[in-house]
């Protein structure tokens, strides 16, 4: 049985799921049903000065794709709109209930180093295990010099990550936004002010989309609407490159990082954390089916940690970050086709017109005494993964290597590219 | 054999067998409900678009079934029922009535990989019921020829032919013999396959393109003659169906009680008041096809108490496909296979009982009897061993005959007849007997007939 036990930067819970900061980490009501359930810890709703913000009535767009609901989700859902002491009395009240798990308490406040300071060291009273420092949101408290206003600025990054580390002995985190051209710079930044870790992706600025009978953005609020962070399955792909890239730089290489971005199942935890997050904060899975999505999830990682044999999640963080490279670095040389089974084609043609019409002219559509048949031409064939992701059968369109083994030769390297170094 | 004759109680035919409510849930409910908005958008979504796709080769009419499905998916649903109608202008009949388990749903490549094909049939339906309920028609007319066509039969072949006459600019007259339009729709498919007067809304909506009267009451042969059609118009379409049925041949087919299935339906289709209708306790259905089944199961929801369909081959060999056969049971309704009728034995000229004769296939594979049988009870026994085609009105009086072969008018790939200027599809015509392919027979008919007035050569 795989030990799931996370120690991140001296955070300690039983294992590495965590809530991330948002509405279901908002009370001690839901914190402690999420405890209940199973999770490993919680990021506290994002704390700010009082008087507390007012939040709007309509918060969530979605992006429903066929039956699939909330594949992408945004809110313009403000920081925590409850008295400051109220939320620090919970916050004590909870982790003394739940010592062993992670209370990280989430924090927003004018970019001055009083304001800083002062909420510190209340938040430290509570016996909390960290602050992550919420330079992210792209709505709203942006607006007021907060939020990602912060955190597309290395510099103010840096400078306000530094102000924590003087003013509390907790460790600091610094949740990134994803809405900047880099990610490296405000992650270089905060490695630069001593932050003890990144969180990383807060929500992407988006409109989820056109109310066409009202013509307004959606969310709609009494007619007008606001551009909103995004979030849930559809935003994980920009959160694991963003993630692997922090883990390879050389300058922030080793920066423990949390994994953000559409998680909703212990597959996606392992590959956040093959990119080398060590723990992984979940959402809008749990907003959309409840908190018992992390029996799965501790369950289904454990399982697979078995049979990969992998014991601790030190053994699996990481994992994968050697194989992240440069495109210059891949191997030019390497040539797959695809093959069809024909055991297992239901002869729906969608290979077949996708290279057609989209791609290379590489699989004939054949008709023998009536029946279907489609065949890869692999000459015409540049192994590009078309067919085999329209392809409805699981394992029907596979990609085999072809030809012989020529040596390995890339973009550096080759004779196509007129700046390649010379041969040593 | 045995023939011994056995009396059995006096015949039991009864009107208003059950409570009043009973009538409405049997034969005015849909026999599948259709989809509601999330049922219709996760089947949709279960279409995979495939590229040439198997099920529009499998439809007769040849609906672009991928794209109709799409346009569900997007929320499009005029466009999807226009996709539908435009090949099949009976798109909403054919959603209701088409056998799809052996069509568009028997092609579809998920029953490679899971036995379970899209729902086209219903999700046809879900397309259609929108246009429908908003008395939408998404054809217009091209600007008017001045040709004038008779169409001769007010069933779906006819009026497909109207209609895409119509849709070409040419005037059209529909000549019906009976009282209301819709044909075998009207009068000969099951009620609980269309209820709500469905064949009637669709009439309408076939109608409403403009460009076509109706004569109803007035019969070829009777009242008019295709030789005085031919002349009094440019162009002629016969739809006119099958008008005799097959006779039983066997001793007692005269007796009260004996009844022609498809007479039966008509009755009840016309009747406002199910409760009124006459039936047996003990019903014997004698045939294998869609009016053996439709009307075994509709005399079993007018509350006969025991319903056996004898059918001399075996289950493969029905007309009625496995989807129907099954409906039937699910209803009640036993069916006993490989018998043939040998006599309807009475009493005081009225039906009690019919005797079968087990069969069998020699070693020729020729069906023969095995000189052993059963006699079961039986009210009423209904014949429903097939319909033919009564060639007299359309030879009456024709100086040139038209062509008639295997007793059906001869047609060529254009649907044109023997006669210039005269074109025939549906039931009158050889070729399968289903409602989706009168329609495409009409549709055929009617490009010919547009062709064949502007002077252009038909294609062969």
């Amino acid at each position: 049985m795989a030990d799931l036990r996370s120690n991140f930067v001296g955070i300690k819970s039983p294992n590495p799921f965590w809530l991330a900061s948002a509405p279901p980490t908002d009370k001690e009501y839901n914190v402690v049903r999420a405890f209940k359930a199973g999770w490993g810890g919680v990021v506290w709703k994002t704390l700010g000065e009082d008087p507390p913000v007012v939040n709007s009535s309509s918060r969530y767009g979605a992006i429903h794709y066929g039956p699939d609901r909330m594949i992408g989700f945004n809110n313009i859902e403000l920081i925590s709109d409850r008295p400051l002491e109220i939320n620090l009395r919970e916050i004590k009240q909870v982790k003394r209930d739940w010592p062993d798990r992670a209370m990280v308490v989430s924090l927003m406040v004018p970019c001055e180093e009083t304001s800083w300071k002062s909420i510190l060291a209340r938040v430290e009273e509570t016996g909390a295990d960290a602050v992550e420092l919420n330079f992210g949101c792209p709505h709203g408290m942006s607006e007021r010099g907060m939020g990602s206003a912060v955190g597309q600025v290395p510099e103010y990054v840096e400078m306000v990550a530094r102000w924590c580390k003087a003013h509390t002995r907790m460790p600091v985190l610094v949740k990134l936004t994803p809405n900047v051209t880099s990610i490296l710079g405000p992650a270089r930044a905060a490695a630069a002010g001593g932050a003890d870790g990144v969180s990383l992706i807060n929500t992407i600025n988006s409109i989820t989309g056109v109310d066409l009978d009202e013509m307004a953005p959606q969310p709609t609020v009494d007619g007008k609407g606001t551009h909103g962070g995004y979030c849930g399955p559809a935003v994980k792909p920009i959160a694991l490159h963003m993630v692997a890239e922090i883990a390879r730089d050389p300058k922030t290489r080793g920066l423990p990082i949390s994994g953000i971005g559409g998680i909703a199942t212990w597959r996606d935890a392992a590959e956040f954390m093959a990119l080398g997050a060590g723990t992984v904060q979940v959402c809008t899975a749990a907003m959309h089916y409840g908190f018992k999505i992390v029996d799965d999830m501790i369950d289904g990682l454990s399982n697979w940690m078995d049979e990969k044999g992998y014991a601790s999640l030190d053994q699996l963080v990481g994992r994968a970050v050697p194989n992240v490279t440069d495109w210059q670095y891949l191997n030019l040389n390497y040539k797959i086709v695809a093959r069809i089974d024909p055991e297992l084609c239901i002869t729906c043609g969608l290979c077949h017109i996708a290279c057609e019409d989209t791609a290379h002219q590489a699989i004939a559509a054949l008709k023998n005494e009536g029946k279907r048949r489609y065949e890869v031409i692999d000459a015409e064939c540049v192994g590009c993964n078309l067919c085999m992701h329209v392809c409805p059968v699981p394992g029907c369109i596979t990609m085999m290597k072809y030809g012989e083994s020529e040596p390995y030769l890339n973009w550096t390297q080759h004779p196509a590219n007129p700046m390649r170094k010379a041969a040593e | 054999m045995s023939r011994k004759m056995t009396t059995g109680p006096a015949p039991d035919i009864a009107a208003g067998r059950l409570p009043a409510e009973a009538y409405l849930a049997n034969f005015e409910a849909d026999a599948k409900e259709p989809l509601d908005v999330s049922q219709a958008v996760v089947e949709a979504s279960r279409c995979y678009f495939c590229y040439d796709a198997p099920c529009i080769e499998a439809c007769p009419t040849g609906i672009d079934i991928p794209n109709f499905i799409r346009k569900i998916q997007t929320g499009n649903l005029k466009g999807s029922a226009t996709t539908i109608l435009e090949q099949n202008i009976f798109g909403g009949a054919c959603a209701r009535v088409c056998p799809t388990e052996v069509l568009c749903e028997r092609a579809c490549v998920r029953n490679l990989a899971e036995d379970k094909p899209v729902a086209i049939g219903l999700l046809q339906r879900y397309a259609t019921d929108f246009l429908f309920e908003r008395g939408i028609q998404p054809f217009q007319r091209a600007p008017r020829t001045g040709k004038r066509i008779a169409v001769v039969g007010g069933g779906p072949a006819g009026l497909s032919c109207a209609h895409r006459l119509a849709m070409l600019g040419h005037d059209v007259t529909v000549f019906e013999a009976r009282p209301k339009l819709g044909g075998l729709n009207e009068y000969g498919i099951a009620a609980y396959k269309v209820p709500q007067d469905f064949a009637q809304t669709e009439v309408e909506f076939v109608l409403s393109i403009g460009g076509i009267e109706a004569r109803t009451g007035v019969a070829l042969g009777r009242d008019m003659s295709l030789a005085q059609l031919r002349q009094d118009f440019d162009a002629v379409f016969l739809g006119i169906g099958l008008a005799g049925v097959n006779a039983l041949q066997a001793e007692g087919e005269g007796l009260q009680g004996v009844i022609d299935a498809v007479a039966y339906i008509a009755e009840l289709r016309q009747a406002k008041d199910k409760a009124r209708l006459p039936v047996g306790r003990r019903v014997v259905v004698i045939g294998g096809g869609n009016t053996a089944i439709d009307i075994a199961v509709q005399t079993k929801r007018l509350g006969a108490e025991d319903v056996t369909i004898v059918y001399r081959r075996g289950p493969e060999h029905m007309g009625a496909t496995w989807h129907e056969q099954e409906f039937a049971q699910v209803n009640g309704v036993k069916i006993k296979h490989w018998a043939r009728p040998v006599r309807v034995i009475g009493e005081n000229g009225r039906a009690t009982q019919a005797e079968f004769e087990y069969t069998a296939l020699d070693a020729g594979g020729r069906l023969v009897g095995t000189n052993s049988g059963f006699v079961i009870p039986a009210d009423q026994v209904f014949k429903a061993i097939g319909q033919t085609f009564i060639a007299d009105p359309v030879l009456a009086g024709a100086a040139e005959p038209l062509e008639i072969r295997n007793g059906r008018i001869l047609v060529d790939q254009a649907r044109a007849t023997s006669l210039p200027g005269v074109y025939a599809g549906g039931d009158c015509v050889s070729g399968v007997d289903l409602t989706v392919a009168a329609v495409e027979d009409g549709k055929i008919a009617a490009h010919s007939i547009d062709r064949f007035l502007r002077g252009l050569q038909a294609a062969a």
